[in-house]
């Protein structure tokens, strides 16, 4: 075997997306109701005879169920947790059915404001139902029933992912046995809603917005959209972290006394913006800020998040990151004191990490061997 | 678990966790500062049923704890147990950590603001051979306190005298005391046989 091949992590391989259509209405907490939709979802793994080792990943902002491997006719489009999930990973495909799924009101194939509304013929655009991360949990409750999945050995994801983790425990304690939250909070701060709104604000105020109903004019708010993508990007990355990788260093050498590209951060805020509004809707980045604003499970308990986990029966592994300025560490703190009040198992770790609230995503030793660790104990009790 | 196997972990452990078991009730809440690899609190859980917590600052010792299956927050004890409520354990315990303390003063009142009680041990630096080795001009290394003045942990090293005029000046009330030496009792002379002190006390109310 050739030395690269004993390095190189093994990687779950070609995989393919699969539609689950479901008939029966999906209600929505705002009351809304979707007659019919579709989740697009991909497995890694086998679920095993007892059908107790199925792990759900879930994303967050941008992503979707691509969560692992590589798509045989776009090799380069790996999936985004894909340092995580596969053979011989933090959370090994050889020992556990993982599962990811595009949540309702996406734009990676399940039904969302792209999709056709089947009683107008066109496509849901602004009448599409407002989504909270109940609703998604809800709607992934559905396709595990559909899988056969009585009970997930874990549900896991970061950020917007680490509260669908959390939804988890309260909404069905009895289906999940371990949530892991990565770079986590039990509801957003003032601060995080005010940037929400910033990205939403580009987005509704772009002339090509239409209300919500661009896809009809032929048109997309790609200013609108790479102006949010812009604004959130900065939020995921420390100032030290953007500072070490791109200081105030200079496109050409020099300033230009003009309000081009001058810094190269600029440039790279540009990039990141201009890749993303070709890829996704606007529309479902409305729905997802908000989203990440309404989830408040302290909200229908008098603030009260210890009371709002007293339901769950799950244990909990917390990690956080230190230099993780939109979910700081104190916001892990909230979930674990609320976990210790209903004397629930739950291990915390905090790890030192330079890279901001995108360290949930990136290759850390301590961090992916903490999650190692915690796999390896939830496989040897299944 | 067999008490063949209960004193294999003994012995592979510290010689303070049986006297610690002793006094922790069945399924009560226990809380483990500087909790290390975590197996205390998995004795504990397998002989006592106890519920309990680790708080560990270390990184390596976090990840044991998990890889034990031993619940464990990463957090600096030196900035006290703020996420923690006032009664909220029915045992806090600091298993020879006192000495490595910084704020040695204030963890032991941290611990008797969360705990109903506490237990401290620590090792006794009042026995003979230390006095001898210090008598003769030397900073004493024994099978306790194992380090070179230059690369030990340990700050705030005291003898049992020592420890229970703090406790006197500070309100506790000690509960029970237990003076070890090679994993056995000591009875007379405490201060100057015994190697580990095993204290159980609480606050005076």
């Amino acid at each position: 075997m050739a030395p690269e091949n004993i390095t190189k992590p093994r990687s779950v391989g070609a995989v393919k997306p699969q539609i689950m259509h479901f008939s029966e209405p999906l209600q929505f907490r705002s009351g809304a109701v979707l007659d019919s939709y579709e989740l697009t979802y991909e497995t890694y793994g086998t679920l095993n005879a007892a059908r107790s080792n199925a792990v759900l990943a879930c994303h967050a902002l941008n992503a979707a169920h691509h969560v692992a491997g590589y798509y045989a006719d776009d090799p380069e489009n790996i999936g985004w947790w894909d340092n995580m999930i596969g053979p011989d990973k933090p959370l090994d495909t050889e020992k556990f059915f993982v599962i990811g799924v595009n949540n309702v009101g996406g734009c990676f194939g399940s039904t969302g404001p792209k999709s056709v509304d089947p009683r107008t013929g066109k496509p849901y655009g602004s009448s599409f139902p407002v989504v909270t991360v109940e609703d998604w949990v809800n709607a992934q409750a559905r396709l595990a029933d559909r899988l056969g999945i009585d009970s997930f050995a874990a549900v896991m994801g970061g950020s917007l992912g680490a509260m669908q983790a959390l939804q988890w425990t309260i909404g069905f304690p009895g289906r999940i046995r371990n949530s892991i939250a990565v770079a986590a909070a039990p509801r957003l701060s003032a601060q995080n809603i005010a940037f929400n709104e910033v990205a939403r604000q580009a987005i509704t105020t772009d002339p090509d917005f239409h209300g919500g109903d661009y896809y009809g004019h032929g048109v997309v708010p790609r200013r609108g959209l790479r102006l949010a993508r812009m604004i959130g990007h900065i939020t995921y990355l420390s100032d030290d972290a953007m500072m070490e990788r791109f200081g105030r260093a200079l496109r050409s050498g020099s300033i230009n006394f003009h309000f081009d590209v001058d810094f190269e951060i600029e440039s790279y805020l540009r990039h990141q913006g201009d890749k993303f509004s070709e890829y996704f809707d606007a529309n479902t980045y409305l729905l997802i800020t908000r989203a990440l604003d309404y989830f408040d499970p302290a909200a229908a308990h008098g603030n009260d998040l210890s009371r709002a986990l007293a339901v769950a029966r799950a244990r909990f592994l917390v990690i956080s990151f230190t230099s993780d300025w939109r979910f700081s560490p104190a916001r892990s703190h909230e979930i674990v004191k609320a976990l210790l009040d209903n004397r629930l198992d739950v291990s915390y770790a905090e790890i030192n990490a330079p890279h901001g609230h995108d360290a949930f995503l990136l290759d850390d030793p301590r961090y992916h061997a903490l999650v190692r660790a915690y796999f390896d104990n939830i496989h040897a009790a299944l | 678990m067999t008490e063949q196997e209960q004193d294999r972990i003994t012995l592979s452990g510290r010689q303070d966790f049986k006297a610690i078991a002793a006094w922790v009730r069945p399924d009560s809440t226990v809380l483990d500062l500087g909790c290390g690899d975590g197996l205390l609190l998995r004795y504990l859980g397998q002989t006592r049923n106890a519920r309990g917590y680790g708080v560990e600052l270390a990184d390596e010792n976090v990840l044991t704890c998990v890889r034990n299956g031993v619940n464990v927050i990463q957090s600096d004890l030196e900035r006290g147990l703020a996420g923690f409520d006032a009664g909220s354990f029915d045992c806090v315990i600091l298993s020879q950590t006192l000495q490595a303390m910084r704020h040695t003063e204030e963890i032991v009142l941290e611990m008797l603001r969360v705990g109903r009680e506490a237990i401290v041990s620590f090792p006794n630096f009042g026995r003979w051979d230390l006095r001898l080795q210090v008598a003769l001009g030397r900073m004493p290394v024994s099978e306790n306190l194992p380090y070179q003045w230059y690369n030990t942990p340990n700050v705030h090293l005291c003898t049992i005298a020592d420890f229970e005029s703090f406790c006197a000046d500070h309100d506790i009330h000690v509960l029970e005391r237990i003076v070890l030496h090679r994993g056995r009792a000591v009875g007379l002379l405490a201060n100057f046989l015994g190697s580990l002190a095993v204290y159980r006390i609480e606050k005076r109310r």
